[in-house]
């Protein structure tokens, strides 16, 4: 089974640049209309933490998904 | 790795533009202190004045935010008077290429522990983009409004000249290799020197034609060329590049050690 | 016993462990000394790359807890101004021996000055506080270097000891006293725990936080910017008053027992002379000789120049009719007393700045009924 992930993003901490958008490779994030980033399509994530990594504001968390539960 | 462990998150979030390349290069400092396994209470993180000597207000160490140009110079009497901490200095390339630059030759030189890392974002950004000593040729700065014409500075082969243990070279880019340096660079005795290629979108990008932080990044992916790679290239095709890699991992006797064996001697000798 | 060697004694009795400086005439030889006697007693000595390093160097390692020093003279301590100001508003413990020679410039690099009185005052920029102890002999070099790191210690101040090329050169014959006699003192610790610690929470009445070394365990920021008493930055306005007021106040307060000089014949005196440093032994001849001569003068010597001891000038000059102060500048400290007479008594300058120690026959010129 592939992973999967759910992504939390700390509205106080992100700054809207959009970095961890353009890395992660499913596509799953975008720039809501107030500046803050957007988990727009969570079902695809594949919990590969790109977007922990690239957030220069460290204001995403990656929960990867228990497959067996 | 758990940010409470080793930032104080009250202070969060920091005061970095958006898309900065700061935060990145702060975040890659801390998994290399969380690898090289040190006690918080033992590091003692020295910074200087600019948007990157901001930093330690964040990181829950003995932080110490000094004066323009000067952190290596506080730092080495930090480490002198107490070899057993861990002494971390962050500066930025103003800060430690162009009003500090003598402190840098000099701690490398004595080959004092402390780990130098440089956030390289070719600018001045806290003082709102004037051109630096590491401002790529060409570039638009406030203080170079028709193009920069100085050369930038090589403060990685001037680190290894200078006697640095350990020298590399990263970009917030490609960051799983900085982290990798960084991990290298603190577990290694005697002076290293870490630089990261940081972005600053707000003073280098806007006047650059390099218009958001992706736009940035991309650059600092295109322009990089490992030191490897880079031996096999000629001068010209090497203009405008960032040579990234490891450029010096030597085992010279570190300052204190030799300072501590002086002191047992002359000890030794009254007696 | 010469004046700069002196120095070091006095410094080394107070408990030194760290020197850290960049050789200059006429103070090399207290960076000579500390560099043969450091290490015998585990403490460290360190030649840096210039003026700045050196104090940059102090304070980081008066922060990892040692008591620690640096010495200069003109060219050198102009570099140092803007970290003194830095140690001074962190609060960071250190001693600044300054070794005067004539400037402006490179000037006279072996010839005795006083001209940087206001440079320890105001050299460094910002509404600072200032301690400044000036010998004016062999013997007060020693005794008031080692008041110096004493007091660096206790106010958690810079503390500036203000020779001259005369004193820091000068041989004499002292007697140290006994090492039981003196109180040495010691930065304070915090008494809480580590968790709930605050560097700058001011818990007790001489307005004084305590100050843990780095590695033991506390672990707090520190900052040139104004902060509050997390020691993180603030630029409330009431934040920012309260810091530059308490940095003046804990000195302010301690005042009258920071004011160290020495009076000779003030009673029945009708004229004084004022002075300190190497002009103070030409003072004190032109005193006897004008004592000899049957005039009624008396004699200040001030140790303590900074902050200006008002309450001592003013009490013993407020009942004279003349007051000369004698000064190797173009009359510094003078300003002072002048300020502190308000135009009441007439005040005079005995002054010389050209690289020569002045002369009693120069001071006993300005006294009323010389011939
Ligand atoms: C002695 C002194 N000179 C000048 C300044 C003003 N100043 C503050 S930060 C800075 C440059 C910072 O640039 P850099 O080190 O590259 O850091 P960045 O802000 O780009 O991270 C300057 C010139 C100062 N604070 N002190
Ligand atoms: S000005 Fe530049 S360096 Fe400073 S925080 Fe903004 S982006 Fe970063």
């Amino acid at each position: 089974m592939p992973k999967k992930g759910n992504v939390y993003i700390n509205e106080n901490w992100c700054k809207g640049c959009e970095i961890c958008a353009t890395f992660c490779p499913k596509k799953i994030l975008g720039l809501r209309g107030d500046g803050k980033m957007e988990v727009m399509d969570p079902e695809n994530c594949i919990a590969c933490n790109q977007c922990v990594l690239r957030c220069p504001d460290y204001a995403i968390k990656v929960e990867v998904i228990d497959n067996n539960e | 790795m758990e940010l409470e462990k080793y930032f104080r998150i009250e202070k969060l979030p920091h005061i970095w533009c958006p898309g900065c390349g700061h935060g990145s290069v702060m975040m890659s400092i801390v998994k290399g202190i969380d690898k090289a396994g040190w006690d918080p209470t033992k590091v003692v993180v020295v910074s200087g004045i600019g948007c990157s000597s901001r930093a330690p207000g964040y990181m829950n160490f003995n932080t110490l935010h000094t004066v323009h140009g000067r952190p290596i110079a506080f730092a080495t009497g930090i480490k002198l008077a107490n070899p057993e901490l861990k002494v971390i200095v962050i500066t930025g390339d103003g800060d430690g290429a162009a009003i500090g630059g003598n402190h840098l030759i000099h701690a490398c030189r004595r080959n004092i522990g402390i780990n130098v890392v440089l956030f390289n974002n070719q600018i001045y950004g806290m003082t709102s983009g004037q051109y630096s000593p590491m401002t790529p040729q060409g570039s638009m700065a406030t203080t170079s409004p028709y193009g920069n014409i100085e050369p930038p500075f090589d403060l990685c082969e001037l680190t290894r000249s200078a006697g640095a243990n350990f020298v590399a070279r990263g970009t917030v880019y490609h960051l799983p290799k900085l982290d990798n340096y960084m991990e290298k660079a603190f577990a290694r005795e005697g002076f290293s020197y870490v630089e990261a290629i940081s972005q600053c979108p707000t003073y280098y990008g806007r006047r650059n034609k390099l218009r958001s932080p992706l736009e940035m990044l991309e650059w600092q992916k295109k322009n990089a060329v490992d030191i490897k790679k880079a031996q096999d290239m000629d001068p010209e095709e090497l203009k405008g590049k960032i040579v990234t890699g490891i450029f010096a991992e030597k085992d010279e006797e570190e300052y204190t050690s030799k300072y501590d064996q002086l002191i047992s001697s002359v000890q030794g000798g009254k007696k | 016993m010469q004046g700069n060697e002196a120095c070091v004694e006095g410094a080394l009795d107070a408990g030194v462990t760290f020197y850290a400086g960049y050789p200059i005439t006429p103070s090399s030889e207290i960076a000579e000394d500390f560099a043969a006697k450091l290490p015998r007693v585990g403490g460290k000595f360190i030649q840096m790359e210039d003026e700045i390093a050196s104090m940059a160097a102090v304070v980081g390692a008066s922060l990892a807890g040692e008591k620690a020093v640096t010495a200069t003279s003109g060219p050198g301590f102009s570099l140092k101004q803007e970290i003194i100001g830095f140690a001074g508003m962190i609060e960071a413990p250190c001693v600044v021996m300054n070794v005067q020679r004539a400037g402006p410039s490179t000037g006279l690099p072996t010839s005795p000055a006083q001209g940087d009185v206001m440079q320890a005052r105001w050299g460094t920029h910002g509404d600072h506080p200032a301690l400044v102890l000036c010998p004016s002999s062999v013997a007060d070099a020693y005794l008031l270097s080692f008041q110096a790191v004493n007091w660096a210690e206790r106010f958690r101040t810079p503390v500036i000891l203000l020779l001259d090329e005369t004193i820091g050169h000068l041989r004499e014959r002292v007697i140290l006293p006994r090492k039981d006699e003196m109180v040495i003192a010691n930065r304070k610790q915090p008494q809480g725990s580590p968790e709930s610690f605050q560097p700058y929470d001011i818990l007790d009445e001489d307005l004084i936080p305590p100050l843990p070394p780095y590695g033991s365990g506390f672990r707090f920021h520190t900052t040139g910017l104004y902060h509050d008493e997390t020691g993180f930055p603030s630029n409330r306005p009431e934040v920012t008053h309260r810091l530059l007021e308490r940095l003046h106040q804990k000195i302010d307060k301690y005042k009258e027992t920071l004011f160290l000089y020495e009076t000779y014949g003030l009673r029945q005196a009708n004229q004084l002379i004022i002075s300190y440093g190497a002009s103070a032994r030409s003072a004190k001849a032109a005193w006897r000789i004008a004592r000899e001569k049957g005039l009624l003068v008396g004699l200040l010597i001030l140790k303590t120049i900074w902050p200006f001891p008002e309450e001592i000038v003013t009490q013993v000059g407020h009942d004279k009719n003349n007051i000369v102060v004698a000064e190797m500048n173009r009359g510094q400290l003078i300003g002072e007393v002048e300020r502190v007479m308000d135009k009441r008594i007439p005040v005079r300058g005995a002054q010389r700045a050209d690289g020569v120690l002045i002369t009693p026959e120069q001071i006993l010129a300005k006294l009323e009924g010389v011939n």
